[in-house]
Formats: C-alpha cells, structure tokens, sequence
C-alpha cells in the first residue's frame, strides 16, 4: 500500500500510471470484440469503463487481470511490459478483478475465504488466531463490522462484497477492479461501497470501475472511459462531461425518448383491488386499487414489505388477512397457480435464479408459464416454434441463433425473453420487480416502452423498482410503503422524490392505509 | 471464470451436441464388434436374446430413473423395492393358491399386487421427500434399509418360493416370446417407448426438465414442484414393479439377495446414456442402450477367458467413468485461459 501512496502523491499524472493496455485487441474465434483499446489506470484515481452490455467491458477488464490473453497489443505495468499467462500472475502483481458475481464459498467463514488457498499455517496446522487477527485488521481497515467467524451466506450482499475487497487487499492489491458492484446492492450499501472506494483511492489505489449507471459515475469516478461495439470512444475526466453526453456517447445516437407517454386512465376502473393484506411480520393491513391500464409504482426503502406484499398477492407467500378482488370478485389466490388463474402475472426481479432456466434455449424457457397453451397431453411443438417467432418480433430479442442456451445471452435479451413469457399466459395485471436492473440504457428505454404498450393494451401493471427516474418516468400513480405499510399514494405533482423520501421514511402518512381514500 | 468457460462450451456445441447424442450408440457398436471378434458365438440368435433379457430388468428400471434423475432426485431404493415386491407378490400367490388354485386368476392377482406397490412405494419416496422436505439421497438410503428387510422379514431370513403350479402358468412371461422376441424385451421396449413419449413430447416431460435445471423457476414458473417430483418416484416404483413383474417367473423365488445393487446399475444406465446426474437433461434411448452395454460387458467376460468373470463389476465401473468423462466433452480441449 505504501508504494501505492507514493505513486499517488506524484503530481504528474502520467508518472502515476500504474497498469495500462495499449492497442489491445481480442476476437473470439471469427468474431472480434475489442478493436484497438487503449486504456491506463492512475494511482489514487477511480476511472470508470462505460459501455452498453456487449461493449467489451467485461473482455477488457479481463485481460486486464490476466483471465483472457489479448490477440494483439500489450500491457504495462509501471511502465513496463508485462504479461499477464493467467489471473494468478496478475494477482501477484497486485492487479486483483472483482467479479459480478461473487466468488466466495458460502458455507465458509468471512476469515476461510479471505484465506482460502493462501491459508496461514504453523507446522502442518492452520494459524487460525493468526488468520481471524489478520481478517479483523482488514475489514476494521475497511471501516466494516462483519464478524471474521460469520458464514458468507449469512451476510448481506453489500457486506460480501466487503469480504471480496478484504480478500483483494489480503493479497496486497493496488490496482482493484470492480466488475458492477452495485448490480447487487441497493442505495445505502451502494453509498457504504463508495464511501470504501474513496478511502481506497487517498490509499493510492488504482481502481477501474465497470458500470453502466451514469448516476454513479459521476459520483464516484475521476475519468471516465466510454465504449461502444468494442471500439474507444473517449476518454474524459468525469468532471468536463454530463450524463446525457455520456449516454449519447454509450448508446452511439441521441435517445430522444427514454419513457413512454402516458395517458390518464379512468379512476373508477379497477383492474384489481387489494384489501387489508398482512403478512406475519413483513406488511400491515396494506390496501390499494390498481386501475385498469395505469402503471401502479411501488417505492420504499429495502425491508419495507413490497416485495412481501407482492408476493402475498400472487400467492408466494401465506397471507395472515385480507381479500384481492379482480373486477370487484373476490378472488382466492393461495398459489402462484390460483393467481395465473386469476390473471396475474409476476416478472420476478431475479432473472437468473428464479426467472429462465439458463441451460435451456429459447423455446422451452418462453413456454414454460402456459406450458398447457400449448397441449394438454403432448406439447405442440409448432405452436411453440410460432410463438418463439412471434416473441422474438413483438420483444426484439436478439439471439443470432435460436439453440443458444438462455444463460448465455445479455442481460437486456434475457430480461425481454422474461417479459415475453410472462406475457404468454396473456395476464391482465402485470407485477414486474426491476425491470431494467444490469441492463444498458438502450435496452431499458426498449423496455420501459413495452411496458407502455402494455398499458395501452389496456393490461396494469405494477411497478416495484429501487431506481427512481425509472419510478417516476413510467408510473401513474406511486404507493409507497415504510415499515410494512402503504405510508401513502402519490399522484400528479405529489409524484417527486422528495414527497417519497418523505413517506418511505415515515415523516408523513404515518396512518398509513387510508391515506389514499 | 463462468463466462469464460461457458463461451468456450458454446463455440464447440456443435460437435459436442453430435457426440454426446451419439456416443452410446457408438459405444455399444464397439461393444458389439469386441464380442464378435471375441467369440463367434456371441452374434448367435441365442446369444442377443440373452442379453436383451438380461438387460430388460435393468434398462426398465432405469427408464424410470430417468425420470426421478431428470428432475433432479435420486432413488436409491429400487433394488430393495424390487425385492420386497417380489417377495410381497409370491406370499400373495401362494396364498390364493388354497382358495383359487393354481390358475391365471392367481397371477393377475399378484400382478395387480405388484402395481400397487411399486406405486405406494414410489408415492412413499416422493412425498417423503417433497412434503418431509428431506433429500431424496437420505429419504430413499432410509426405504433402501426398510425394503430390504422387510423381504428378509417376509422369508424369515431365508428364501420365499413361488408354488409350483402357479410358476408353471406364470412361466410364459419370462420365457415365452412373440414371433421370436421375448416377452421381456417386448416389455422393456414399449417401457422405453412410453417413457420417451412422456419425457420428451408432454407438458409433464419439459415440467421435469425444468425442475431439474432450476427448482425456483419451475415454482415461480406456477409448476407444482411437490406433485412432479412425487409422480416422478411413482414412475419409478411403477417401473420396479413392471420389472418384477418378468422377474419373479424368471426364478420363481425372492430372497434378501434379490436385487442387490440393481440401484446402482439403473444409475449407471442412466448416466451412461447421457443424463445428467444432476438433473436438467434426461434422455431415455440414451438409457436403454447403458442398460445394454452393462448386459453385454458382462456377457462378453463370460465368453473370453482373457479376464475373469469375477472382473465384471470392475470392467462395469471402468466404463462408466470413462463414459462420464467422453461425454464432458471437454477432454479434447487444451486447458486454456
């Protein structure tokens, strides 16, 4: 860390380069996804990748960090050549990739992973005192209270994420990057996050830093460098560029229209409503009525029971009290079966554990909701093949070849192929849990239209998302929930983010459920 | 690491996909070719039938497995299942045989005997495990034990004999054959057929693809997740009691040693034929031809004398790691980063 901070304090920023990628190319058998990127990362500098999914991001870091061999140009290190043969080289050399997905052993202690493989022995024994003493310096060096003896599934997302830097720092990284850190995190641990980085960058650190939140960029990075179809575009100190020129430079064209119209929606008209719903300890006696065509939002801060209630309406969850009417009936919804019955549909906000069968193709994976659509003894494969052709159209997913496995696929396609096969049972009201997370801007504004097609179609929907422009571009009317209550129901210029910090945190509508008759 | 390795799989799937579709039927095509060279005797019209036969038991119970594998359990019971059947269905009809005689009445009874328990056996599995919320390795090690003694129970520890007179009518569905093709292997076919009908062409099939490749989608795919995993124990324990059913005239007996091991041997099939053990992706001709190659390489050591018969389960364990590992596809692939 020392020779970090004296690579920081040199006022020539040149001579505070600590790794940087000249000329770097890289193609994948035929195709070629990186064309001549240059790239250098400073001591005590946060530098910020930008780029739509399948810009090359990800190939880049990973060549950085030794995963992946370039198929032309080099890479130094202090100005020097060097070449990275696998990651482990790159780790000794103090350049350590953190991962999207994290990399931690979930049965293991916080202190085993920190170790795991470079394990502190005395004789033939593991020096577990030594291990937990070294493990508590690292993350008190991180200001982060975790227990080093706590199992890694038992700790937060924002708190693994710690754990990975701890482990980064164990082995002496200085140039750290991070692969969309906060892909998994919400608000608060995305401000404990940065607040980690900042301290790591007066440190000395180098630190490239992979997003696609333009939000964050500008909070958190120095320069910032903008690809796009596996060229460099630009790269700019973050201070002399705004987030619309950032997108245009991301997206390659001006998005003239992020969010759909909207167009009032008749207030009597109940698609469906929901009436003094709880759930044993997660929501309180919460009641609203969706209208038919509207984008109902649903805001709150984490642990505010939204996803709780949502999924007592859908039946996912045992509900202690209370009635859902569709069309003024009242309808007994205790399974996710009842509810598809009842035409309601759930767009679940985890897409790869609980939304597409990732080692599947396309076809099984669209019709896997409304299986019975498609034959009653044996599945029609035609219809299937008609109905993947159809979605492919209505949702633009982009898959050169129909076989290739879901799992492969960019988040943005996967997310429209999940749109798609809720859409398949043909549901009248619609909850959808974070739409655009992980996805590009471009994709996102595709599919923030769908949505508004969906309502023209007369369909409703509920909105649950942790991002606020998105919140409050596509919904009508927003719910807000605090401590497992509907702490209100914004409409028309109540609809800002200052009346929901206000209701989420509980300063206002503390009566909750009757605010909104 | 995942992606990188993933896009490396995906360049080759178009080879792999062949192979690994391929590859048993090939093998089993070697096998043959080995036998042949081996001892003329081994292409002999008495000789194939002998293998099918043999490995009819086998291959219907794996046919079931298949099932119970695909959508991500294990069952681990079926040898003791098979016993207890067998020995349930002779005390049955030895039983009738004072009030009904010795007659086809006799037989159907202790057929129908034998369905019903092959069903409640395998509804005993599934249910335990999906409503128990228990594993289905721990649920079925535990019906493995209970079977199995209460076989040894039934015989007192020592063999249950089927009366005579019913064995001579109940004879046929062993040893009988239509237009030359044994009654077993007849069986074992339309056992094939069906199972490949059901687990590739309905809504049941892609449900148990789907449980097997991820639970959590399947439920929040509205799958009743219990009520699949259940029937697919009931497919097995129905297989097991279609197996017993050719059984139980083979011998005409049911002892503690009836069926030691058959578990295994199903599993093995079944991976052999190219199903993932961990669920996900299930193919059932795949199973047959493992079901196959297991018969004939026990075949071919009875008609050399290059290695000893008493070789057989090492011979049998060789191939299916080596099976394991062609159908990886990755062996022909340099470790590359």
């Amino acid at each position: 860390m020392t020779d970090a901070a004296v690579h920081a304090v040199n006022p020539d920023p040149d001579a505070r380069v600590r790794l940087s990628g000249r000329q770097i190319c890289k193609s994948f058998g035929p195709a070629q996804v990186l064309f001549d990127v240059s790239i250098d990362l400073r001591a005590g500098e946060v530098h910020a990748l930008l780029g739509e999914n399948g810009a090359g991001k990800s190939t880049l870091v990973k060549i950085l960090s030794g995963y992946h061999q370039p198929t032309s140009g080099d890479l130094t290190l202090d100005q020097a050549p060097v070449t990275f043969e696998d990651s482990e080289v790159a780790e000794n050399h103090g350049v350590i990739l953190i991962h999207q997905e994290l990399n931690l052993a979930e049965q293991l202690t916080v202190e085993e992973n920190i170790f795991l493989g470079r394990e502190i022995k005395r004789g033939w024994f593991l020096d577990k005192a030594a291990m937990r003493l070294e493990s508590k310096k690292l993350l008190d060096q991180l200001q982060c209270d975790v227990d080093p003896r706590a199992r890694i599934k038992d700790l937060a997302v924002s708190d693994r994420q710690m754990v990975e830097i701890a482990k980064a720092l164990s082995k002496n990284a200085d140039i750290l990057i991070l692969d969309e850190p906060t892909a998994v995190l919400t608000g608060r641990e995305v401000d404990i996050l940065f607040d980690q980085i900042k301290r790591l960058r007066e440190q000395g650190v180098a630190i490239l830093y992979i997003s696609h939140k333009l939000d964050e960029i500008k909070a958190i990075a120095d320069r910032v460098t903008v690809l796009r179809d596996g060229h460099l575009i630009t790269t700019e100190p973050v201070a002399e560029v705004e987030k619309d020129d950032m997108a245009r430079l991301m997206v390659g064209r001006d998005i003239k229209q992020m969010f759909p119209d909207r167009e009032p929606v008749e207030a009597h008209d109940v698609a469906m409503s929901v009436r003094d719903v709880s759930v044993e300890g997660q929501v309180r006696d919460a009641s609203f009525d969706l209208r038919r065509g509207e984008v109902l939002g649903f805001a709150g801060i984490v642990g505010a029971g939204r996803t709780a209630l949502m999924e007592a309406i859908i039946g996912l969850r045992d509900r202690t009290s209370g009635d859902i009417a569709r069309n003024g009936k009242i309808v007994p919804i205790n399974s996710l079966q009842d509810a598809k019955k009842c035409g309601i549909a759930y767009l679940t906000k985890d897409r790869k554990g609980s939304g597409l069968l990732l080692n599947m193709d396309m076809r099984p994976n669209l019709t896997l909701l409304a299986l019975e659509k498609f034959g009653t003894f044996i599945i029609d494969r035609k219809a299937e093949e008609a109905a993947l052709a159809k979605a492919i159209e209505a949702f633009d997913i982009r898959a050169a070849d129909p076989k290739t496995k879901v799992g492969d696929f960019s988040g943005g396609n996967q997310q429209k192929l999940l749109l798609a096969k809720v859409m398949e049972t043909d549901p009248e009201v619609v909850i959808i849990d974070e739409p655009t997370r992980g996805i590009d801007i471009g994709t996102k504004s595709q599919i923030y239209h769908f949505i508004g097609d969906l309502t023209k179609r007369g369909k409703s929907v509920i909105l649950l998302s942790s991002e606020m422009p998105e919140m409050l571009g596509l919904s009508d009317r927003i719910a807000v929930m605090a401590a497992g209550r509907i702490t209100g129901i914004l409409e028309g210029n109540d609809r800002n983010e200052h009346e929901i910090m206000r209701h989420a945190t509980g300063i206002s509508g503390k009566q909750g459920v009757s605010v909104h008759e | 690491m995942s992606s990188l390795e993933r896009t490396e799989a995906s360049t080759s799937s178009g080879f792999n996909i062949d192979f690994k579709a391929l590859g048993p039927f090939l093998a089993l095509v070697g096998l043959f070719v080995l036998g042949t060279v081996i001892n003329d005797a081994f292409l002999s019209g008495g000789n194939l039938s002998n293998i099918f036969t043999r490995a009819a038991f086998i291959g219907i119970i794996a046919v079931g497995a298949t099932f119970v594998i695909t959508a991500g359990g294990i069952d681990l019971s079926v040898g003791s299942m098979a016993a207890f059947i067998s020995g349930a269905m002779i005390v049955v009809m030895n039983t009738l045989v004072e009030t009904l005689g010795a007659g086809v009445e006799t037989v159907l009874i202790g057929i129908l005997v034998s369905v019903l328990l092959g069903i409640a056996a395998g509804a005993v599995n599934g249910l335990v495990s999906t409503k128990g919320k228990i594993e289905a390795f721990i649920v079925t090690l535990g019906t493995m034990g209970i079977y199995r003694s209460l076989v040894t129970y039934m015989a007192d520890g020592g063999t249950l004999s089927l009366d005579f007179g019913v064995r001579g009518v109940y004879r046929p569905v062993y040893y009988g054959d239509v237009l030359g093709i044994p009654v077993p292997v007849l069986v074992f076919f339309a056992v094939a057929v069906v199972g490949y009908v059901l687990l590739n062409m309905t809504p049941f099939g892609r449900k148990c693809f789907a449980i097997g490749s991820n639970e959590q989608v399947a439920r929040y795919s509205a799958i009743h997740v219990d009520r699949v995993k259940t029937l697919t124990y009931v497919i097995q324990g129905l297989c097991v009691s279609v197996a017993t059913i050719i059984y139980v005239p083979r011998l005409g007996s049911a002892s503690s040693s009836t069926g030691v091991l058959w578990e295994l041997e199903a599993i093995a099939a079944v991976i052999i034929g190219g199903t993932m053990l961990k669920g996900g992706y299930g193919r059932i001709w795949g199973t047959v031809v493992g079901a196959i190659m297991l018969t004939t390489i026990g075949n071919i050591l009875n008609l050399t004398d290059a290695i000893s018969n008493y070789l057989n389960g090492a011979v049998q364990g060789l191939i299916i790691i080596v099976a394991v590992f062609l159908q990886r596809g990755d062996w022909r692939r340099k470790k590359s980063k």
